[in-house]
């Protein structure tokens, strides 16, 4: 195994962490707010990469407005998504919030399938990214370079916002301790849903991304990704930001070793090592490497 | 044996099952019988997931998962061995002369089904609410995948298809009734009721002597068990089995099944299955008329939400319908069935 | 300055405050004084606005505007001057001392936040020790000097202080009681829920008795303390004022 391959793996590893923790970042963070797992958040994902579609291929506009549009309307997906379905049910036990974003992302899957038409279709993002950046021995390209550099650009500046602004103290406190948040003047309402706005940004940003790795969009995209993003959140400690970066780029890397290091056969398992991993973390670790002990809601 | 009323009751509803059943067979189409045949099925999967999800409060999207197990594992039982040396040449000898019929295979698919719960209900009953839930889908997706790649066993990717027809309505009546009266039994009996105090208050419950993981493992692998049973059947209606027959969107339609029947509610849960499938077997003519594909999906999600949102306990909460009444043992006529805190727990 | 009229609210199924009157004047330290579930958590979470009643006036007299609480939203009444400080603390664990005082002063705007972060300090030094440290690793006492001083960061006019004596030894107690008395000085009014009768009569301009939702007794603290009903009731002393069982 040469060098040159090792560094490949890593490179890919790099590049699907960096996807990883930008999703499960946003996941983390509506998690951290409100406790619950919102089950839509890969549709998100699909929603944000179908939108760059449209203005992209269809319309053909520039690239970085379609960043903009895509941060936007997931963000405004995201927030609907609380106002609907999880406001109405804050006093509700856990299990049916967790339930109703299940109905909720088969909705918007069926939606897209409704409206879109279930068949793939092939996504391609400008030419100029798919070139390759030279880097002896090793492939990479423009877009794996712009994710990275995005998703940490994107990642600073949400630490600086969470620890620095006053809304980001005002999301942590939500977060710890929502009635005491409430006695200091704080709208817990918007704090959350300002929670939501962030993570459906987030997750749309990553679906431009993904689809763009992957060459083409349908509507059940989202729901491996997503469900990826929660395996590193977890890994990580759910409810903690730093921690989904951290269990993001950490299930990047183990996956792409774990197809790139063992015999090819073995690669067609590698959705079953990653939720194996998923159940062994819940039961080793169940705070995942960085949370805090949870409560749970009775 | 003396004859109470709720002897009667049932053995009245018996009857009344037989006469639809045996009109079915005689009058109604080789289609129609198929739908009816598949809400049998839905019946059977709902009770149990009833059973195990709303009882217990253990929430499981699992089953999917068992069905898995116990479809592939009648198949290859009944599979005709001439045919076998043909889609399965690599089977194990004692695996490769060996042809079932339907019963004994079900309960070995049954049986499949319940060892694979037991194993991994171990570790991963421990987890809580969604947790679990997220757990089990990692179960459906480890389980296709690993099915996927036993090409040996099951043939992988291209599936088994030519399985023989053996499930006719008489089987599946047959296999509801046993699920039923499985579950109405527990239920009602003191294994139920600790069941129902573990979800209402674990803690208290742990105090008065339930034993947590132990009655959480049976209602997971019962549950299992009958979900093997739903796989089997449904394998000899359906002819043909595949990594993806069972999955996610199986699981939901079950859980909305749950939900609006009421969590815990037994008949409540056969009541939704049919509703269900009624609303299916209506909508799909205009699925296709107006090329709505998803329509299905799409009105069932809102149904979910909507049942959640307003009246989150479902249809029954956790007791029987009330024309039911005369069925139930006079001892648990009374008394807190319904949870208070409006939870829908499928 | 507040005034409660036939108050009744529900929660839930259950009525837990039927017809609750009572006034606090400017200035003053009332106590609330009752029995665990007579309703005296509820009372100051309507106030504050996390409770609606369900019929009766809640109205707050401040700079000569008067403002029905009843139908603001929580946000607006701390916006007013109204501070809860809520039973169990309820402290920020997983942020630091000094977050959790800036916290307090979240809605205000003005630039005197700093001076008075340093005022906090210097009312309770062990803050200042703590400031950066995670609120969680106070100890009880620190942690209610931690919650009354967040309180306080938002200047209120009125502060609501429910049960600072709970689950503190004795001497803290006192302490906690000295700072009460200080904060009343400084020209806050207070609303003190308590449980330890003797300390709240004791630190209190008028009192109210709560039991089962409705007001049983009040008047003057010194008076109630003298009070047969009240001696037995809730100071566990025999009517004649010697200690009894």
């Amino acid at each position: 195994m040469s060098d040159a391959y090792i560094l490949q793996q890593l490179i890919n590893g790099l590049v699907l962490g960096s996807l990883y923790a930008l999703i499960a970042v946003g996941f983390t963070m509506i998690y951290g707010i409100v406790r619950l797992i919102n089950f839509a958040h890969g549709d998100i994902l699909m929603v944000g990469a179908f939108s760059a579609f449209a203005i992209l291929s269809v319309f053909g506009f520039p690239l970085w407005s379609a960043i903009v549009a895509v941060l936007t309307l997931g963000a405004i997906l995201a927030m609907m998504i609380d106002l609907v379905a999880f406001r109405p049910q804050r006093a509700a036990p856990q299990v049916n919030g967790f339930i109703t974003s299940l109905g909720v992302s088969i909705l918007i899957q069926n939606l897209a399938i409704l409206l879109l038409s279930g068949q793939p279709r092939p996504f391609n993002l400008p030419g100029w990214m798919r070139g390759n950046v030279h880097v002896p021995g090793v492939r990479v390209t423009v877009l794996d370079v712009t994710i990275v550099l995005i998703t940490l650009a994107i990642l600073i500046a949400l630490m600086l916002f969470v620890q620095r602004t006053r809304l980001g103290a005002a999301m942590r406190a939500t977060a710890e301790n929502p009635l005491a948040a409430s006695l200091m003047g704080i709208r817990i309402n918007r704090a959350i849903a300002t929670a939501f706005g962030v993570g459906g940004a987030l997750a749309a940003v990553a679906g431009v991304f993904w689809a763009g790795r992957a060459g083409q969009i349908e509507p059940l995209m989202g729901f491996v990704p997503g469900l990826k993003a929660f395996v590193a959140a977890v890994i990580g400690g759910v409810g903690s930001l730093p921690g989904a970066v951290l269990g993001g780029f950490l299930l990047g890397f183990a996956e792409v070793l774990f197809v790139g290091l063992l015999p090819p056969a073995y690669g067609a398992y590698r959705d079953a090592f990653v939720f194996g991993l998923l159940i062994l973390v819940l039961l080793v670790l169940p705070n995942g490497l960085l949370g805090r002990p949870a409560e749970e809601r009775a | 044996m003396r004859l109470s009323r709720h002897h009667v009751a049932w053995a009245l509803l018996a009857l009344a099952a037989i006469a639809l059943v045996a009109y079915a067979e005689t009058w109604l189409s080789g289609y129609e019988r198929t739908v009816i045949g598949f809400a049998g099925i839905y019946a059977i999967l709902a009770v149990s997931l009833s059973f195990s999800n709303g009882l217990t409060g253990l929430f499981s999207l699992g089953h999917p998962a068992f069905m898995m197990v116990g479809g592939y594992t009648a198949a290859i039982l009944t599979f005709p061995v001439n045919r076998k040396g043909f889609m399965l040449p690599a089977l194990p000898e004692w695996l490769a002369t060996l042809e079932l019929t339907l019963l004994p295979a079900t309960l070995a698919g049954a049986l499949a089904a319940g060892l694979v719960a037991v194993v991994v209900g171990f570790p991963v009953l421990r987890l809580r609410g969604h947790y679990l839930a997220v757990a089990t889908i990692g179960l459906i997706i480890v389980l296709g995948v690993v099915i996927n790649n036993a090409n040996d066993l099951t043939r992988g990717a291209l599936g088994l298809n030519g399985i023989p027809r053996l499930t006719t309505l008489w089987v599946i009546l047959g296999w509801l009734a046993v699920t039923l009266l499985v579950c109405w039994r527990l239920k009602h009996s003191s294994v139920g009721r600790s069941l129902m105090a573990l979800r209402e208050n674990e803690l208290a419950a742990a105090c008065l002597g339930v034993n947590r993981a132990r009655s959480r493992l049976i209602a997971f692998s019962l549950s299992a068990c009958f979900a093997g049973v739903g796989g089997a059947l449904w394998a000899h209606l359906l002819t043909n089995l595949t990594p993806g027959s069972f999955g996610l969107a199986l699981a939901f339609m079950l859980v909305v099944m749950v939900v609006i029947g009421g969590s815990g509610s037994l008949v409540g849960a056969i009541l939704a299955a049919m509703a269900i499938m009624v609303l299916r077997e209506v909508l799909r003519p205009v699925e296709q008329a107006v090329s709505a594909y998803g329509l299905v999906q799409i009105v069932t999600a809102i149904l979910l939400i909507g049942t959640l949102l307003l009246r989150p306990q479902g249809f029954f909460g956790s007791s029987e319908p009330r024309f039911l009444r005369p069925c139930l043992p006079t001892s648990s006529l009374k008394g807190r069935e319904t949870p208070t805190d409006g939870t829908a727990r499928p | 300055m507040l005034t409660l009229d036939a108050v009744e609210v529900w929660r839930g199924p259950s009525l837990v405050l039927s017809d609750v009157s009572l006034r606090v004047e400017a200035g003053e330290i009332v106590a609330l004084l009752g029995a665990n579930g007579a309703g005296k958590t509820s009372t100051l979470l309507t106030v504050s606005g996390h409770l609606r009643p369900r019929s009766g006036r809640i109205r707050l007299d401040i700079d000569g505007k008067a403002h029905d609480l009843a139908s603001l939203p929580p946000p607006e009444i701390v916006a007013l001057g109204v501070a809860h400080c809520p039973e169990g603390r309820q402290i920020f664990g997983g942020m630091t001392v000094l977050e959790n005082l800036r916290l307090g002063a979240y809605l205000r705007r003005d630039g005197a936040v700093r001076a008075d972060l340093d005022r906090m300090m210097s009312l309770f030094p062990v803050l200042a020790e703590r400031r950066g440290g995670l609120a969680g690793r106070l100890s009880g006492g620190e942690q209610m000097m931690l919650a009354i001083a967040r309180a306080l960061m938002s200047r209120p006019r009125l502060l609501l202080l429910d049960e600072p004596s709970l689950g503190l030894a004795p001497q803290l107690v006192e302490q906690i009681f000295d700072v009460i008395a200080e904060i009343r000085g400084a020209g806050t009014t207070v609303l003190l829920v308590e449980q330890n009768a003797a300390m709240a009569l004791d630190v209190a301009d008028r009192a109210y008795v709560l039991e089962t939702g409705e007001v049983q007794l009040s008047g003057d603290a010194h008076e109630l303390a003298g009070d047969p009903r009240v001696r037995e009731a809730y100071l566990g002393l025999a009517p004649e004022g010697t200690a009894g069982p």
